[in-house]
């Protein structure tokens, strides 16, 4: 591959993938209010 | 706008709900990553200037994909119904909104369906080569049967046929299974067994030869197509089909989160997980076709092509040079049909919660009669020897005048006509940890229209200048113009027929009490 392309692939996957890690950590440090669910099931199961 | 009044009536059934986060998540994803991560992203991004498209692909992403994406989940959020009930809470006036979102899912379904039918066969051919040394001549010919010219006929092809019916009683299993039992079980199985399957898949491509020829012309950078609006254009239309905004999907989907759940950081994970399977997958595919290129002793640009030529015929050429060719073409239709089922399988929930909710049935009673009702109209229009024709024509114009011009119509009449952004804002604000504030009220308001009324432009002028494909008049005229026009007419009809006495939209206490508990919580 050229040096190009590589350094551009390199940066596609960093952002994309790099948003995508940032995006999951954020998730991660505010877990789900599980306090506030109520025990709920679906009738119909 | 619900009433009260109705003390001696039994309480409807409580609203489903996804029981975690996680699977709304994963549902989610599998709704977004769809054959158009597969087969359409690659060629547009090769087309649009290689690797300099990463920029307006982001700038898109984050300027009107994300933006919609959220405008979506705080209307199903906050409104807890299917399309027609959450925009009818919304406000009387938008209920024909919702409406015209299902009816283009009820297109939709009918012919994505029978893509997935032939991926099933395929990943089967995969193992005989059945298409020996002509993948062309063998998918339009004996697989499909084509027709000369295009048609209605009901000449029906026993190779399509049967795989779709298994797909469908697949899907409508699913289906009358519930989003716990059904919907999300599915996503929890089939995202990740597609992950794998396509990881195996890009590294395998990646060691043919000539996948760095493929990878080059991929990545290599056109920096003056930055000038060029049609490549941003691109993008922004990219951008709406590949995140399944604006029709419906995510309202239906982001009804059944339970009430605390941080949306937007959620979404987020969803956005950018799309995303990165797009990239994946024009790693994956450029690899391949490098490969093809070179076996071809051509350059890649004289084998890249998208959609049905990339899947059933490149790829099947792929299948029968690469070494474990076999192996390849079940980790690619493997990947078609699972990735196609995610999704459908979201597409058809739209119309069933909406059946729901204006019906007042149960899950079961609503989901069998709308996917019997979806797979008979499927079955018996699309595989024949006219269905590709059918199938090409809804495509194109449900895509522009179905999920496009509706997405136009929608993000107007809520920012402009009843100017619902700072209520919805504030709902996303609520609980999750992204904030949307006045940037995203401006993004969803003027970034996002812009873009659609020049996308909705575009393809009325090309459509409106030659016939679609040079197909007949008659045979756009009633599939491509006449049906997106009847979709328009139908959800006013709909709109029309009144909600059942035992609809959610006459009696919901669940929501009631949920509305009492929002107000309470802003008064403090």
């Amino acid at each position: 591959m050229t040096p190009v392309a590589i350094t551009m692939m390199i940066i596609a996957i960093l952002t994309v993938w790099g948003g995508l890690a940032l995006a999951l950590l954020n998730l991660k440090r505010h877990p789900e209010d599980e306090g506030a669910l109520p025990e709920e099931h679906a009738p119909e199961l | 706008m619900t009433s009260q009044s109705s003390p001696g009536k039994a309480a409807p059934l409580k609203r489903e709900t996804f029981s975690s986060r996680r699977l709304f998540i994963l549902s989610a994803i599998g709704s977004a990553v769809g054959l158009g991560n597969i087969w359409r992203f690659p060629y547009i991004a090769y087309d649009n200037g290689g690797g300099a498209f990463l920029i307006p692909y982001l700038v898109a992403l984050l300027t009107a994909g994300i933006p919609l994406l959220f405008l979506d989940y705080a209307v199903g959020h906050k409104f807890r119904g299917s399309a027609p009930l959450a925009y009818r809470r919304l406000h009387r006036a938008a209920e024909p909104l919702g409406w015209w979102q299902v009816l283009v899912c009820f297109v939709i379904a009918a012919y994505y369906a029978v893509i997935i039918a032939w991926s099933l066969m395929y990943t089967i051919f995969s193992f005989t080569e059945a298409w020996g040394d002509d993948a062309e001549g063998y998918f339009f010919g004996t697989f499909l049967g084509v027709a000369e010219a295009p048609g209605l006929g009901f000449d029906f092809v026993p190779s399509v046929f049967f795989p779709l019916l298994v797909t469908w009683l697949a899907v409508i299993v699913i289906m009358a299974a519930g989003i716990r039992k059904g919907i999300s079980r599915a996503n929890s199985v089939l995202l990740p067994l597609l992950v794998v399957m396509f990881l195996l898949l890009v590294v395998q491509s990646l060691f043919l030869p000539g996948a760095a020829q493929g990878l080059n012309a991929f990545f290599t950078p056109d920096w003056s197509s930055l000038a060029d609006p049609s490549v941003w254009a691109a993008a922004y239309g990219h951008i709406f089909f590949s995140l399944s905004v604006g029709y419906g999907i995510m309202v239906t989907y982001s009804s059944y989160l339970k009430r605390r759940t941080d949306l937007t950081g959620s979404g987020m994970v969803v956005a950018f997980s799309n995303s990165g399977f797009e990239i994946l997958a024009g790693i994956g595919v450029f690899a391949a076709l490098g490969f093809m290129a070179q076996a071809a002793g051509t350059g890649v640009n004289e084998v890249v092509t998208q959609g049905i030529g990339l899947a059933f015929v490149a790829f099947p050429t792929i299948v029968s040079q690469a070494p474990f060719g076999a192996l390849m073409g079940v980790l690619f239709f493997g990947s078609l049909v699972f990735a196609g089922i995610t999704s459908l399988i979201s597409v058809l929930e739209v119309i069933v919660a909406a059946v729901q909710d204006k019906l007042g049935w149960g899950r079961v009673k609503a989901s069998l009669v709308v996917s019997i009702l979806v797979a008979v109209v499927s079955l018996g229009l699309f595989p024949t020897a006219t269905g590709l024709y059918l199938l090409d024509t809804s495509d194109a114009f449900v895509n522009s005048f179905g999920i496009t011009l509706g997405a136009l119509v929608t993000v107007v009449v809520l920012a402009w006509f009843l100017r619902k952004l700072p209520l919805l804002s504030a709902h996303l604000n609520r609980v999750s940890t992204v904030k949307m504030r006045g940037t995203w009220m401006v993004l969803v308001s003027v970034v996002v229209p812009l873009a659609l009324i020049y996308m909705v432009a575009n393809e009325f002028i090309s459509k409106i200048s030659t016939p679609y494909e040079g197909y007949p008049d008659w045979f756009v005229g009633v599939f491509g113009w006449g049906m997106a026009g009847g979709l328009v007419v139908l959800a006013l009809v709909l709109t029309f027929i009144p909600w059942s006495r035992t609809s959610k939209a006459n009696h919901d206490p669940e929501y009631d009490s949920l509305v009492e508990r929002e107000a309470k919580e802003t008064a403090l």
